[in-house]
């Protein structure tokens, strides 16, 4: 039974007593629900701005045709030496193409699934980017730049032209910005390019593509579909790779698993290409956790600190209050109160701080060659890092304030009005 | 006469530091409205008698009757509300909590019971204050009243819950004679006009001549009541 108002009454004027240690104990609970919401924001704000520049531009899954060679050799097939045992030597692979086949019946399947956002055709292929007597390697990419911006923010990664206008061009194509630096071009030149057999094409610069990956850029190119295929001479057909897009990443493995074996292609998930993206997220997520975890023991030793002081200085007073007629609870309970106290007012406090911290730097400029949507540091902005920031202070508070005010539960008032 | 108090065969040892009979078979009654003071030498036990009789001690053998209810053995949580609601305790230091005021330290005992309205614990405690001729201190910090003025608010605050009996260590031990006749005064007047049972711990022999009855004890032991 005990009585709420008289205990929070006397909790706060005790604390109020000591208005400059509770102070500080309360500075330490903010100074720690602060730096966790300052980093915890910017931290998830720079892992969201790395996880979009990698998957916003990946595909959830990427279909192609890998080379490799035949599982099964002629001569297993052979019902003749089927119980010997057969050795082959420099197995090659077989002579297959790139091409998907049947790829427009499997992007039709696709698109059909409610769970894929899009599927659309590209076609790789390497080239040559002519400059006078030299020749640089290149990759040449064929797409749709329409879908392409629609599903894989392609737009992002143009910084001269737009994905409408190499629609439009018919011998248009978007040039690598390496590229574009190396052979002193820019929108509205020329560029020769020759294909690996050597037939040479002229296109238009419509634009310049950068990724922030200069060794991607100092390569890659991108043309319509039509241009690759008729510069392969190849037919309406010739697809060599599908990119997809789902609504729900979780999707990706047991899609792709379907697709390869339904239609005998290879299949890779973003979660299986990019293993190791994750773990440099759960990493980076650990050490906000661990620091703010850290400040926020600091933070409960203050707690801790003032606590006990009080309760040795208060001693007479809880025999006292024992003497007339509080229970060792009652007791607990004045001092538990008052570390909740101190954390929920050093928490709202540190919420506060993180809050216009966490403002302060988004505003901070922050340039990069390597994403050029990017102006200021990113910072996530999200309602549950404070509904966390907040537990934390009082979950932290409360197991501080726990020993000392079972200290405080323990006292036997006869002891100290003897030892008065 | 109605027995408000009543101890049989107490006895305490203390273990630490070495084994130490302190009280030796207490045995008496307490009577509604009745004045007692226990007298003795110092070291005798009265202090360690009286802890016990309050229940703040619970680590005796005999038996304690409240009303003669046996109350000896009940649970700490018992004991502390009958504490609350039936025995006043007055110490020989004044013990007040500092940073509330006069009026405050005497309505505590009371908001802790919960039984009446804070209006009406206000109304009790300004009544136990007037009685006791310290109303004008009602709003002062207990910190900043005098030393006899501070045991008249401990008196009050003993007051507040209308306890059945009131008990005091030397609660006149710290006050000049002028005081300490006050103090008198006002047990007597309690005792007289409220029909209060008093026990309470003296060295001063004209303050306990001047009650109704005299405990003396001597090596734990009671030689005379
Ligand atoms: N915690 C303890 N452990 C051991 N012995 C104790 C303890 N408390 C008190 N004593 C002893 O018990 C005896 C009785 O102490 P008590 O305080 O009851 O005496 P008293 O009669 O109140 O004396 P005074 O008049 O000086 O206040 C003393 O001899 C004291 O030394
Ligand atoms: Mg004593």
């Amino acid at each position: 039974m005990a009585n709420w108002t008289v205990i929070i009454d006397i909790a706060k004027k005790q604390l109020l007593t000591k208005f400059k240690s509770t102070a500080i104990a309360a500075l330490g609970v903010t100074f720690g629900i602060g730096a966790y919401i300052t980093l915890v924001s910017f931290m998830t704000g720079l892992n969201n701005m790395l996880d979009d520049l990698i998957l916003n531009q990946t595909p959830h899954i990427h279909i192609y045709n890998e080379i490799e060679p035949s599982k099964k050799q002629p001569v297993d097939i052979y019902d003749a030496f089927k119980n010997s045992f057969n050795v082959v030597h420099s197995i090659k692979p077989k002579l297959s193409q790139k091409k998907i086949h049947n790829a427009s019946p499997i992007i039709h399947f696709l698109n059909k699934n409610k769970d894929v956002k899009g599927a659309i055709p590209q076609i790789k292929t390497q080239i040559f980017y002519i400059a006078g007597s030299i020749e640089i390697a290149g990759n040449l990419t064929g797409i749709q730049p329409i879908d392409e911006a629609r599903l894989f923010n392609f737009r992002d990664y143009i910084i001269a032209g737009s994905p409408e206008k190499l629609k439009n061009t018919e011998n248009g194509i978007l040039l690598g910005s390496g590229i574009a630096k190396k052979m002193a071009l820019s929108v509205g030149d020329r560029v020769q390019i020759s294909t690996i057999k050597g037939d040479l094409f002229p296109l238009k610069i419509v634009g310049l593509y950068q990724s922030g990956v200069s060794d991607i850029d100092a390569i890659q190119s991108f043309v319509n579909i039509k241009t690759v295929q008729r510069i392969l001479g190849e037919a309406e057909n010739y697809i060599t790779d599908i990119n997809v897009k789902l609504y729900d990443i979780e999707k990706a493995i047991s899609l792709s698993k379907k697709t390869e074996q339904q239609f005998n292609v290879t299949a890779i998930d973003i979660k299986t290409a990019n293993a190791q993206f994750e773990t440099g997220t759960s990493v980076r997520n650990m050490i906000t956790y661990a620091v703010s975890i850290a400040l926020l023991i600091v933070a409960g030793f203050g707690v801790y600190n003032i606590l006990s002081m009080l309760i040795y200085e208060k001693m007479n007073d809880i025999a006292i209050l024992k003497a007339i007629g509080f229970s060792g609870n009652d007791v607990q309970y004045i001092f538990m109160s008052q570390a909740l106290i101190i954390g929920v007012i050093g928490g709202a406090l540190g919420l506060l701080i993180g809050l216009i911290f966490t403002n302060i730097i988004s505003t901070i400029p922050f340039k990069t060659e390597a994403l050029a949507k990017v102006d200021t540091y990113p910072i996530d902005f999200n309602v549950w890092y404070y509904v966390i920031g907040f537990s934390f202070a009082i979950i932290s508070t409360f197991f501080a304030g726990y020993l000392p005010s079972l200290k405080a539960k323990k006292i036997d008032p006869v002891k100290i009005i003897r030892g008065q | 006469m109605e027995t408000v108090l009543e101890a049989k065969n107490i006895n305490k040892y203390f273990k630490k530091p070495v084994l130490f009979h302190v009280l030796k078979d207490i045995n008496f009654k307490i009577n509604k409205g009745e004045f007692v003071s226990i007298m003795g030498k110092s070291g005798c036990g009265k202090s360690t008698l009286l802890y016990i009789l309050s229940t703040m001690d619970t680590e005796y053998e005999g038996e304690l009757y409240l009303n003669n209810d046996l109350i000896t053995g009940d649970s700490r949580q018992k004991l502390t509300l009958i504490r609350n609601k039936h025995i006043g305790f007055v110490f020989q230091f004044h013990y007040l909590l500092s940073e509330f005021t006069v009026l405050e330290n005497v309505m505590l005992p009371a908001k802790k019971l919960g039984e009446k309205s804070v209006k009406e614990i206000e109304k009790d405690a300004l009544e136990k204050l007037r009685i006791l001729n310290i109303e004008h201190l009602a709003h002062k910090r207990a910190s900043q009243v005098s030393g006899g003025e501070k045991q008249r608010v401990a008196i009050a605050r003993a007051l507040i819950n209308n306890p059945l009996i009131i008990m005091g260590d030397e609660p006149t031990g710290n006050l000049d004679s002028h005081n300490a006749d006050n103090v008198f005064n006002i047990f007597k007047k309690l005792s007289v006009e409220e029909n209060l049972s008093l026990l309470i711990v003296t060295h001063d022999e004209d303050f306990a001549n001047r009650t109704d009855r005299i405990i003396t004890m001597e090596d734990g032991r009671i030689i005379h009541e």
